[in-house]
C-alpha cells in the first residue's frame, strides 16, 4: 500500500468491515445507555419516560451491589493465578520429551473444547454432588465427611470450575513461549553456574513474562463475564454473585430493563479500571 | 592451571558413533584451534569438554583430576556460543555480572570486575544497554566479557565468528588474539574456517568424521601435512591434486601443488605444463589463474600482483619440485 491511489483504493475496501464492526459495538452500548436514563418496567407499564441518574444511584446502593463486585474480583484474581502458576508448571512438563507426548498434549488442551455450561454441569453433578459425587466419596473412603463443595465453598467451587476450562488457553499460550526459548541460554546460564531454580528465575520466568501478559490480559476480558457457570451451580446464591449476574438478575428476574442498563454501564467501568491496572502493571512487558 | 587432556574419549547418540575414541592432550596457556568441515564432530567435542554433553566412555582431565563427571559449572571451564546466547531481558552489566552472582559473589567485588572486563572490551559505555540494542560485534565482546570476569581455567570457543561480517570477523579475530596473549589464559576455539585456524592458533587439531587428522602448529600443517585431507583443507585456495600419469612420474598415486607454489609463464617453457586460462580472479594483491592444463586437468595458480594474463590465453605452469606433496592411493603423505 504505498501509493496515494492503492491507499484510497484500501480506505474504500476496509470500510463495509469498519462501518458494520463500528455499528455492532455502538448500537448496543447507545441503547444501554439510553435504557440506563429510563423507567422501564416491560411487565409493570413499559416505558415511563426520563428518571435522570435514579437508576444509577438505586444500582450502586442496593446491598448486592459491592458483594457482587468483589465476588467478581476475587473469582477474576483467582482464575488468574492459577491458571498462570499451573500453566506454567504444566507447559514446563509438557516441554519435557516423554513418552506419548502427542496424546498428553491433546487431553491437556481438550478441556478448552468442552462449553462452559456442560463443563459446569460436569462438575457440580459428577464431581462435587454431596451424596454422589467423586469427592464425596473420595471424602468418604478417608472417612471424612463430604463437603457440599457448591454452598459451603461455592467461590472456591466455581473459581476450580473456570480455571479447570481456562487451564489449557494458558498452558498452550506458556507451552509455544517456553519452546521459543533459546536452548544456548540455558546452557550458558548452566555453564554460569546456575542451579535448575536459578534457571528458572532468572532465565526461563523473564522469557516468559510477555506470554504470561497475554494470558493474563486476554483472560481478563473473558473472566470478566462468566455467567454460565454460575447460572447452572449455585445461581448466583452463596455468595457467588457477581457484578455481570447481578445485572442478569435486575433485568430478567426483576424485569427492571433500566435498572439492568445502568449496572452494564458499570460494568463497562469496573472492566476499564481493571484493564487499566493491568496495562500498568504488565503492559510494559510489551515493549521490550 | 588450565590443561585439558582426552583419554579415549568416545561419543554415540543412539547408535550412532560420531567420536571414536580420541586422545587429545591440551597445554596451558596454549591457543587451540579445532577445525574441520561442517559434522566432523567439532562442536561436539567441545561441548563434551564443557560437560554440556556426557562421553559415552573415556576420561576428560581438566588439571590432572578427573572431570568426567563434574557438572559443567563445576569444571571452571567458561564457554562462548555461537549465537552469544545473551541473556535479552538484563542489561550489558547484569549480563556479564550473572556468572558472578551465580557464584554468590560480594556485589561491591563483583561490580569492580564487571567493570574491569567492560574496560578490556570496550563495552564501559554500553553496561546499561540491553543485548538487542548492541551490534553483532558488541554482543560477541558481552559474550566474551561474561567468559572472562570468572577467571576460568579455560575458554570455549563455539564457532564465535560466523554471525559477523567479513570486516568485523577480522577484527574480532585480532581482539581475541590479544586478549589470549593478556590472559595467557588456554583457549579451546571451534571453527570451519581454515584462515580463523591458521591465524589464531598454536596448535590446531584437525578434525574430519570425529577423527583426528593431524594436529600441530599452523605451519606444520600448512609445510607437512599428513594425508591428503589435511593438506586439501589447509590453505586457501585448495590444493591441486594432480593424479595418473603425473603423479606416476613422482612415484605417487597423486601429488599435491599449492597454487602458491608455481611457476608460471606465458613463453613455452621446457619442461612446463601447458594450459589455457579459463577464469582470473584479480585481487590486486595476488591473481588467481584457473588453467586447464589438459591432462593435469584444471589447476588454480596464485601469481603475485597483477599478472596479464586472460580467458583464453595460452600460458606454461612448472611446479616447484621441492614443494610437492606425494600421497599414496589411501591418501597418506609419501615420505620424501
Amino acid at each position: 500500500m504505498a501509493t496515494q491511489n492503492s491507499r484510497s483504493a484500501a480506505r474504500l475496501m476496509l470500510a463495509p468491515a469498519v462501518i458494520l464492526l463500528l455499528g455492532w459495538m455502538l448500537v448496543p452500548l447507545t441503547m444501554t445507555l439510553w435504557f440506563s436514563f429510563r423507567k422501564y418496567l416491560p411487565l409493570r407499564g413499559g416505558d415511563q419516560g426520563w428518571v435522570g441518574l435514579d437508576n444509577y444511584v438505586r444500582f450502586v446502593s442496593s446491598s448486592s451491589f459491592w458483594p457482587s463486585v468483589q465476588t467478581t474480583l476475587i473469582i477474576v484474581g483467582g482464575v488468574l493465578v492459577i491458571t498462570v502458576v499451573f500453566g506454567v508448571l504444566l507447559a514446563l512438563l509438557l516441554d519435557q520429551p516423554m513418552w506419548g507426548q502427542g496424546i498428553v498434549r491433546i487431553l491437556v488442551i481438550a478441556p478448552f473444547f468442552v462449553m462452559p455450561t456442560v463443563s459446569a454441569l460436569v462438575w457440580k453433578n459428577i464431581f462435587m454432588d454431596p451424596v454422589n459425587g467423586l469427592f464425596a466419596h473420595l471424602w468418604k473412603f478417608f472417612g471424612a465427611t463430604p463437603i457440599e463443595w457448591l454452598s459451603q465453598a461455592s467461590i472456591q467451587s466455581i473459581v476450580m470450575i473456570v480455571s479447570w476450562q481456562w487451564l489449557p488457553f494458558a498452558t498452550l499460550i506458556l507451552l509455544t513461549a517456553v519452546q521459543s526459548l533459546d536452548g544456548d541460554q540455558l546452557e550458558a546460564s548452566e555453564m554460569d553456574g546456575a542451579k535448575p531454580l536459578q534457571r528458572f528465575g532468572y532465565i526461563i520466568l523473564p522469557h516468559l513474562a510477555r506470554a504470561i501478559t497475554i494470558v493474563v490480559l486476554i483472560q481478563t476480558i473473558f473472566l470478566l463475564s462468566i455467567f454460565a457457570e454460575i447460572f447452572v451451580t449455585t445461581g448466583g446464591a452463596f455468595g457467588t454473585k457477581t457484578l455481570t449476574y447481578l445485572i442478569f438478575q435486575r433485568v430478567l428476574e426483576s424485569q427492571n430493563i433500566g435498572l439492568g442498563s445502568a449496572g452494564g454501564i458499570y460494568a463497562v467501568i469496573l472492566a476499564n479500571i481493571v484493564a487499566i491496572f493491568l496495562m500498568r502493571i504488565v503492559g510494559k512487558n510489551l515493549d521490550a | 592451571m588450565g590443561t585439558i587432556t582426552l583419554k579415549q574419549v568416545t561419543k554415540s547418540f543412539g547408535d550412532t558413533q560420531v567420536i571414536p575414541p580420541l586422545d587429545l592432550q591440551i597445554n596451558d596457556g596454549e591457543f587451540v584451534v579445532f577445525v574441520g568441515p561442517s559434522g566432523c564432530g567439532k562442536s561436539t567435542l567441545l561441548r563434551l569438554i564443557a560437560g554440556l554433553e556426557d562421553v559415552t566412555s573415556g576420561h576428560i582431565e581438566i588439571d590432572g583430576a578427573d572431570a568426567t563427571n563434574i557438572p559443567p559449572s563445576k569444571r571452571g571451564l567458561s564457554m562462548v556460543f555461537q549465537s552469544y546466547a545473551l541473556y535479552p531481558h538484563m542489561s550489558v552489566r547484569k549480563n556479564i555480572a550473572f556468572p558472578l552472582k551465580m557464584a554468590g559473589i560480594e556485589p561491591e567485588i563483583a561490580k569492580k570486575k564487571v567493570e574491569d572486563a567492560a574496560q578490556v572490551l570496550n563495552l564501559t559505555d554500553y553496561l546499561e544497554r540491553r543485548p538487542g540494542q548492541l551490534s553483532g560485534g558488541q554482543r560477541q565482546r558481552v559474550a566474551i566479557g561474561r567468559a572472562i570476569v570468572r577467571e576460568p581455567e579455560a575458554f570455549l570457543f563455539d564457532e564465535p565468528l560466523s554471525n559477523l561480517d567479513a570486516a568485523l570477523r577480522v577484527n574480532m579475530r585480532l581482539e581475541i588474539s590479544e586478549l589470549h596473549q593478556e590472559l595467557a589464559t588456554t583457549m579451546i576455539y571451534v571453527t570451519h574456517d581454515q584462515v580463523e585456524a591458521m591465524t589464531m592458533a598454536d596448535k590446531i587439531v584437525v578434525l574430519q568424521a570425529g577423527v583426528i587428522e593431524q594436529v600441530g602448529s599452523p605451519l606444520e600443517l600448512y609445510s607437512s601435512p599428513a594425508n591428503r585431507f589435511v593438506a586439501g583443507f589447509i590453505g586457501s585456495p585448495k590444493m591441486n591434486f594432480i593424479e595418473g600419469e603425473t603423479a606416476a612420474k613422482y612415484d605417487a598415486h597423486a601429488i599435491g601443488v599449492r597454487p602458491e607454489h608455481f611457476i608460471l609463464s606465458n613463453k613455452q617453457t621446457k619442461d612446463g605444463w601447458e594450459g589455457k586460462v579459463e577464469v582470473s580472479e584479480h585481487l590486486g594483491s595476488d591473481t588467481f589463474f584457473h588453467i586447464n592444463a589438459g591432462k593435469q586437468g584444471v589447476l588454480t595458480v596464485r601469481a603475485i600482483g597483477e599478472y596479464a594474463l586472460r580467458h583464453g590465453d595460452a600460458c606454461w605452469v612448472k611446479p616447484d619440485e621441492d614443494r610437492i606433496h606425494r600421497f599414496d592411493a589411501a591418501g597418506l603423505t609419501l615420505g620424501s
